[in-house]
């Protein structure tokens, strides 16, 4: 089939971008979406143009790398996928797609279609983790945890951090996120020691880094390729105003 | 606790706060005006006039405007500073399903705070600096304001106030909507099996007060223009 491309061409951090309009033929609906984006830089290179640059890594929707905004939507059509799982089986014969980067004061534009996600280390770096000495592997019955709580840790922990919820966010806001590593760990033991400073640091990263803040639309949790529900922006928030009433600091 | 007045959560906390309490006015100002449809008014008279002489509104009025205006002034600012996260907008906006009452939660509170100007103009004003004329009641024994004579005077001798207050309560509605169950899951009171249920309840809570306040307008409409 043949499609027309719609692409946001970029050079570099600081300069002017502007869509670039492109029609590629001999599209195989088996083929996946970056397999799509593959063959039309091959055919760029062929023709001496630049190619599109865009990011990828594992293919397997669990390094959170291909973040591309598709058609008005991060990760493009179907629920619960990133964009390394689209096929272009999801489109028709003639479709124009509007491939544009995530859009954030946060997620500064590197080349076309590539971001500088590296607030999300920033973030993390400033409370996502357990600094207790972990020692040896422990016995499996010396930190009980609650089957509920295991399973919401364990959906939490589902987040890859990819950004589509700050791209979806009509606030650019990276709640979701916060809410799903800040809620993973204060559901668990290891993590309940520093749970208040995690989620007062976390949050202020956040928010000193330019994200917005969030208005509950749930654009978030529909734009999710791990499906992490908003519930977890409400335990984020329940703990964000726990902690900034109790921890002294 | 420093940073609690500047971060998003904190500032999203006296939104909520401010909103919540702003709901529980609204049911008793739904109370209040419901007395209208009842009698000849002079039990919606007797209210008003408890409510404007009584010495505790000295108290809650003031209240009650300081919670109008922190929940204006933070969602000025909390709109403006989210405008600027994103300065490069879309192509094509993001088309996520998310109601369009919370995506417009801005300009709605704008329109409702547009009705309120006017509303407090028609009658909070005229009440408080201007003249209301009084009527009396038990054989001149108790003398009132005819608040309710204002009410009714406005709604029967021009329409488009009918109009205009049942629009002012449609606002109100798609801001209630999403303003209800967000303000529960800002502060933290929820989780994944009460936001759909605190969804229904926005739902019905809205279209009570809403429902209610766009009634006294139709009522009169009916009773006396048509």
């Amino acid at each position: 089939m043949k499609i027309k491309l719609n692409i946001w061409k970029q050079a570099n951090a600081k300069a002017k971008g502007k869509f670039e309009k492109y029609e590629l033929d001999g599209v195989d609906t088996e083929m996946s979406f970056l397999e799509m984006l593959d063959s039309l830089n091959e055919k760029l290179i062929k023709e001496g143009k630049e190619p599109v640059a865009f990011e990828h890594d594992c293919h397997e929707a669990i390094c959170g790398c291909c973040s591309l905004y598709i058609n008005g939507h991060p990760h493009g059509p179907g629920s619960e996928t990133a964009t390394c799982q689209v096929h272009m089986r999801s489109f028709k014969d003639g479709d124009t797609i509007t491939i544009e980067p995530w859009r954030a004061k946060g997620f500064p534009v590197l080349k076309d279609l590539m971001v500088d996600r590296n607030a999300f280390d920033k973030i993390m770096s400033a409370g996502g983790f357990v600094s207790i000495d972990a020692g040896q592997a422990p016995d499996a019955n010396a930190n009980l945890v609650g089957k509920i709580d295991a399973d919401k840790a364990f959906d939490a922990a589902a987040c890859i951090g990819c950004g589509a919820c700050v791209a979806a966010c009509k606030n650019s806001s990276a709640t979701l996120f916060v809410a799903a590593k800040v809620s993973q760990l204060a559901l668990l033991p290891q993590g309940k020691v520093e749970a208040k400073r995690r989620a007062l640091n976390m949050v202020a990263k956040m928010d000193e880094l330019g994200f917005g803040s969030c208005t509950n639309t749930g654009a978030c949790e529909v734009e999710c390729p791990k499906g992490i529900g908003i519930d977890f922006i409400a335990k984020l928030n329940r703990e964000y105003l726990c902690a900034s009433f109790s921890e002294s600091e | 606790m420093s940073k609690f007045f500047t971060s998003s959560i904190g500032q999203k906390f006296f939104m909520s706060i401010t909103g919540l309490f702003l709901m529980m006015f609204l049911i008793v100002h739904l109370i209040l005006n419901s007395l209208l449809l009842f009698g000849d008014g002079e039990l919606f008279n007797q209210a008003a006039n408890f409510m404007s002489s009584n010495p505790i509104m000295k108290i809650v009025e003031p209240v009650l405007a300081l919670g109008f205006i922190v929940h204006i002034v933070y969602a000025s600012y909390i709109t403006l500073k989210n405008q600027m996260a994103r300065p490069q907008k879309y192509k094509v906006a993001n088309k996520a399903k998310a109601s369009w009452a919370s995506k417009n939660m801005y300009i709605l509170g704008g329109l409702v705070f547009v009705f309120l100007v006017i509303h407090l103009a028609n009658f909070f004003w005229k009440i408080k600096f201007g003249t209301v004329a009084a009527i009396s009641y038990d054989g001149g024994q108790t003398e009132l304001h005819d608040v309710y004579g204002l009410v009714v005077g406005l709604f029967k001798g021009w329409w488009w106030y009918d109009a205009l207050y049942i629009a002012g309560a449609i606002f109100l509605f798609l801001h209630l909507t999403h303003g209800f169950w967000s303000a529960f899951q800002t502060i933290g009171w929820d989780n994944d099996k009460w936001i759909s249920r605190l969804k229904v309840i926005a739902y019905i809570y809205a279209v009570i007060i809403a429902g209610g306040f766009a009634f006294i307008p139709l009522f009169f409409l009916v009773k006396y223009v048509v």
